[in-house]
């Protein structure tokens, strides 16, 4: 940074440039992360008011069941997620790495589910994981099964179904992000290791994964913090109903229910939005851990 | 003043076609490519269409079939045998589609320009432009990227609705017209500009916004086609936060209405179909037209691990 930038205007020019993108940051960003803590201990509703109730809202989240199924079915979808999104992505890169003829089509549709609405693909497999759908037709003519699948009633099996889904949207995402690490890592290693003997699995192994080892952790954390994010494939697969029971919400799922509506309560939201900012948080320290750790060896 | 590194859109022309190019990219395989690997390749490459592809084709093909068509059949069938556009009349019909398409469009449209323009404005100061305090704002923007949207979304929401802007579209839109990474992003275009650049121009008579408008802005168009994507994509198909802001029907976004048609035509899958049809082609229109410079900015470090 230093040597940049250069002190030829007045001095209240620079400001003026910065001061709408300071704005939305103060207002839409810092504001409301305090307000977060704040809200926190009051009952606000949806329409208006709110009085300092203490620490109740917390107190409730302690004995919240609810709140335990979100927790259980976050931690699920992060370790079922994580090793998928990140190997298939990095395969799938290797694979439109190379600029075969055709190749930008075969990357333009691999990313399309990335471009969907999350809203429009978890429609698209509603109908797909029907009990009359593509999935459970197929099945029972392969005599697989002999009755339908319960993918969107049962609540492990809709949990599972949401979880494939989040998979299949984001490989293309990933796929993306890997595309542009495996441009640094050094030809000249790869023919290296060829001349020495060394077959494409084990160029895989010892070259490109070593090679994009930064990255992968990076995918790791945005993986998991959007795991522990999920919302809009749990909520259209179980109708906006969290599943048998409400035990297929997740945290997200749960603040998006109390902030609407006579039952609403922003307070109580707001506790829940601060859970799920310390389950975020913990990941990314984890994975930040590992990568110096991993720096350091 | 011909010298642009843009790090999304770089001058140098012809690269990715180019020798040099090549040998930094391919990393299997290397001069040639046999055909026993090249149709190894062409297979998994159709292999993966088929998985990502394949939902979105089954989808159109039950919008476009017969009402007296059985889509239940256990033979699936991916060609209608009567072809129709009924659904599509019939979904919107019975559905303000088009409004909603229309709330969604001005949501997108107001995202895409503030940040081009916010994002832009500050990016161009913080890294071109010397001031006290800039390390601060900077490092304000930057600690803003840990904290994931939905840990906020409630207290955002109490925001917009003390502005007086609850259930309107231009509360759903407020929010993300500037977003921080955005910002972080010209920050980073700007950054690339040789120095040499400004100098001359200053030299030259130059003021700030001149060197904005003439120097800054034409060079980093790459970088600003990537914003506009990103900002129209994300807007386009957002849920949660419209969901939370808007109660009154006719002021839906696509997504929103869409899950509310889920819900009344759970038993006509080729209505529901063709909603999520006209929902879905649109963006891909957007993005097959801009992917060139999509995975171009991508690529030269738009999004960099």
């Amino acid at each position: 940074m230093k040597g940049h930038g250069l002190r030829y205007n007045r001095w209240f020019t620079p400001w003026v440039l910065v001061i709408p993108a300071l704005t939305w940051l103060l207002v839409f960003n810092l504001w409301p992360s305090i307000n977060t803590v704040i809200l926190s201990f009051t009952n606000a509703r949806p329409i208006g008011g709110g009085t300092f109730v203490g620490l109740k809202n917390f107190e409730t989240l302690l004995h919240d069941e609810q709140l335990r199924w979100a927790l259980l079915n976050s931690v699920i979808y992060m370790v079922v997620c994580l090793p998928f999104l990140t190997v298939l992505p990095l395969l799938l890169a290797v694979l439109v790495e190379k600029k075969l003829p055709g190749i930008t089509f075969f990357r333009t549709a691999f990313y399309t589910p990335v471009v969907a609405s999350a809203v429009v693909v978890a429609l698209i497999w509603q109908w797909i994981l029907d009990d009359r759908g593509l999935v459970n037709g197929l099945a029972e003519k392969l005599g697989v099964i002999s009755g339908p699948l319960p993918f969107l009633s049962d609540q492990w099996l809709l949990l599972l179904s949401a979880i494939s889904l989040t998979i299949w949207k984001g490989l293309g995402y990933y796929m993306i992000i890997y595309l542009a690490a495996l441009g640094n890592v050094g030809r000249d290693l790869h023919e290296a290791a060829a001349v020495d003997g060394a077959g494409p699995l084990r160029r895989f192994v010892h070259i490109t994964v070593p090679g994009v080892r930064g990255t992968m952790i990076l995918i790791s954390i945005l993986i998991s913090v959007s795991a522990l994010r999920v919302f809009s494939e749990l909520f259209i697969l179980s109708g906006g109903k969290g599943g048998p029971g409400g035990r297929d919400n997740s945290v997200v799922m749960l603040i998006q229910q109390y902030s609407q509506g006579f039952e609403g309560n922003l307070g109580y939201a707001s506790a829940l939005s601060i859970v799920l900012f310390f389950v975020t948080v913990v990941p990314m320290l984890i994975l930040a851990r590992l990568n110096r750790k991993g720096a350091e060896a | 003043m011909s010298v642009v590194t843009d790090p999304a859109r770089p001058a140098v022309v012809g690269e990715p076609e180019g020798p040099k190019r090549r040998r930094r990219t391919g990393s299997f395989g290397f001069n040639t490519i046999s055909p026993r690997e090249k149709v190894a390749r062409y297979a998994l490459l159709v292999f993966v269409l088929l998985i990502t592809i394949g939902p979105f084709l089954w989808q159109l093909s039950t919008s476009l079939k017969g009402s007296g068509e059985d889509i239940y059949t256990r033979i699936p069938r991916l060609l209608p045998a009567q072809p129709t556009f009924d659904h599509y009349k019939a979904v919107t019909d019975t559905i303000p589609v088009w409004d909603y398409a229309r709330n969604s469009l001005v949501v997108a449209v107001l995202v895409v320009g503030g940040n081009i323009i916010g994002a832009s404005l500050a990016g161009f100061a913080l890294s071109r432009l010397q001031f006290r305090g800039r390390r601060i704002v900077l490092g304000l923007f930057l600690a803003t990227l840990v904290l994931p949207g939905e840990v906020t979304i409630i207290s955002q929401y109490v925001t917009v609705r003390e502005f007086g802007l609850a259930n309107t579209l231009f509360g759903v839109a407020l929010p993300g017209m500037i977003g921080a990474l955005n910002v972080l992003l010209m920050f980073n275009a700007f950054r690339a500009l040789p120095l040499e650049v400004d100098h001359a121009a200053i030299v030259d008579g130059a003021n700030a916004w001149q060197r904005f408008l003439y120097i800054g802005l034409p060079s980093v168009r790459g970088t600003i086609s990537v914003v506009a994507i990103f900002a129209f994509i994300g807007a386009w198909d957002d849920f949660l936060w419209p969901l939370i802001v808007l109660t009154d029907p006719d002021k839906y976004t696509l997504t929103v209405g869409l899950q509310y048609l889920s819900g009344t035509f759970a038993n006509n899958p080729r209505l529901i179909a063709a909603g999520t049809m006209i929902a879905f082609v649109p963006i891909v229109i957007v993005f097959a037209t801009l992917q060139r410079f999509f995975f171009k900015g991508v690529e030269e470090g738009a999004v960099k691990g």
